[in-house]
């Protein structure tokens, strides 16, 4: 399948294409890779494309996939307003 | 890695790069950036991605200003393929009441005097450029239509790639573990991944620059300590300029990429190392914006983080060596904004260094101003 018709990250938009490209640049972590295409970075935390990406890692560099570190995890889980976190607060 | 290099930077932040760049670009060759981490892994890829003009000192609104003409051309200049995402639609800093909106007076006619176009508005005003502020907490304004956000990632990343064709080495995920120094003069800087011998180290380290300064024996009057922020889904544009409000302890911007990042200071938070995230900082500011931007409390948080300001005690930078130690030279206490003044960071330090005049005067900028006597300015701008 044509690397640019797969897509890896859906809530950023980032092609296996893309990632092909920064691996070429030399750029080889999943922390670098986020920051410069949004990879992971939408709504799904990565929660989606995380192990595609790690996966996409591994193979690339050939690496063992317990080797390639996951990318930090943050809060949230999910999204949450903004006006459900302030309403829950003045209960307390 | 080099064993020998005629200068070691020591942070992979935009200073670091943008001093490498600079050193590069005037001619200097043997450049090598050391970072434990990945590049922008401190505070340049944690902040809040704005850049103003709109500051209460002199020294900062020209830094602000010079800074700004460069990240207008810096696509051209840098030679990068990439987006910096440079969008000037203004920062709008809201005055709550009469003091606030009488200090912003004279900031404005500072930063006017010094070519800086930022003017007073009235709220009405302010209301037009943000029909969603809740006009309730807009005594008056502020408002430079020349600030506004830059990417911090893909801003660096511009600064690196220009920087690697010059010929400078980057070696990223390698820590430096002690600087060597003999009669006053630095001699190595030994790191996990081996010892580079040279005498010239510049300290660029950020959150890390006093444990860098300690490593070679220079004491710096600086501190950390964690600074949270939030960031939203992407929506559709709804909001030009960052809001800025010091009295309510916000700023909040929306990117080009449509999402919305905010955050906020707090003053009791202890001198640390700490880069956590907690849920104080969200039910803090999750009202604050509700308060003052209520709109924007439909939208969903989808992350949050913290980083580091490195504070020096008048809040603005440290530029320039030390009569302590010859060919240290340092780049640090930025309390919070050494992002968006990174332009100049590297031109000024990078100047001095190779012995040229720099192109603005930086006593001010000194380690040395801090020595006994009262601070002349001190700026109070600061989130």
């Amino acid at each position: 399948m044509d690397p640019k018709n797969v897509i890896i990250c859906r809530c950023s938009d980032v092609t296996l294409e893309d990632l092909l490209e920064l691996f070429k640049e030399g750029y080889s972590t999943f922390e670098e890779l986020k920051r410069i295409k949004r990879v992971g970075m939408g709504p799904c935390q990565a929660n989606t494309c995380g192990k595609m990406v790690q996966w996409e890692i591994a193979k690339y560099f050939n690496k063992p996939l317990e080797e390639v570190p996951f990318h930090n995890m943050r809060p949230f889980t999910m999204g949450v307003k903004l006006k459900s976190i302030k309403e829950q607060a003045d209960e307390e | 890695m080099k064993s020998k290099a005629d200068y070691v930077i020591i942070g992979g932040g935009i200073s670091g790069c943008s001093i490498a760049y600079n050193l590069a670009m005037q001619g200097a060759k043997n450049i090598v950036v050391i970072d434990k981490s990945y590049m922008t892994s401190g505070a340049t890829g944690r902040c809040g991605a704005g850049v103003r003009q709109q500051w209460g000192t002199k020294m900062n609104c020209l830094l602000a200003k010079k800074s700004v003409e460069f990240f207008e051309n810096a696509k051209e200049i840098l030679q990068y393929e990439g987006d910096i995402e440079f969008k000037q639609e203004g920062y709008l800093i809201i005055a709550s009441n009469e003091n606030e909106a009488e200090q912003f007076k004279k900031n404005v006619a500072l930063q006017n005097d010094l070519g800086i176009p930022s003017k007073v508005l009235t709220k009405e005003e302010a209301l037009e450029i943000v029909p969603h502020l809740n006009p309730e907490q807009v005594h008056s304004a502020t408002f430079c239509h020349t600030d506004g956000h830059l990417n911090p990632f893909t801003m660096t990343d511009a600064y690196y790639h220009a920087a690697k064709r010059l010929g400078v080495e980057f070696n990223f995920y390698t820590e430096v573990l002690d600087i060597e120094t003999k009669a006053g003069k630095i001699t190595a800087v030994s790191t996990d991944k081996g010892k580079i011998k040279t005498n010239v180290v510049v300290n660029a380290a950020g959150g890390w620059s006093k444990e860098i300064g300690a490593l070679a024996g220079v004491e710096l009057p600086v501190y950390s300590r964690n600074h949270e922020i939030l960031v939203t889904e992407p929506v559709e544009k709804m909001q030009g300029p960052m809001v800025i409000s010091f009295s309510h302890n916000i700023y909040c911007q929306q990117t080009p990429h449509g999402a919305f990042i905010m955050g906020r200071g707090d003053k009791d938070e202890p001198k640390s190392h700490t880069m956590r995230s907690t849920w104080q900082f969200l039910d803090k500011m999750s009202s604050t914006v509700c308060k003052l931007l209520p709109k924007i409390g439909e939208l969903r948080v989808i992350r949050q983080w913290g980083g580091l300001y490195n504070m020096s005690p008048d809040h603005q930078p440290i530029i320039g060596g030390t009569k302590d130690l010859e060919g240290f030279y340092m780049a640090c206490g930025f309390s919070g904004h050494g992002f968006m003044l990174a332009p100049m960071t590297g031109l000024l330090l990078s100047e001095l260094i190779l012995g040229k005049t720099p192109s603005m005067p930086m006593e001010n900028l000194s380690l040395e101003r801090f020595e006994g006597q009262d601070l002349d300015e001190i700026e109070t701008s600061v989130v």
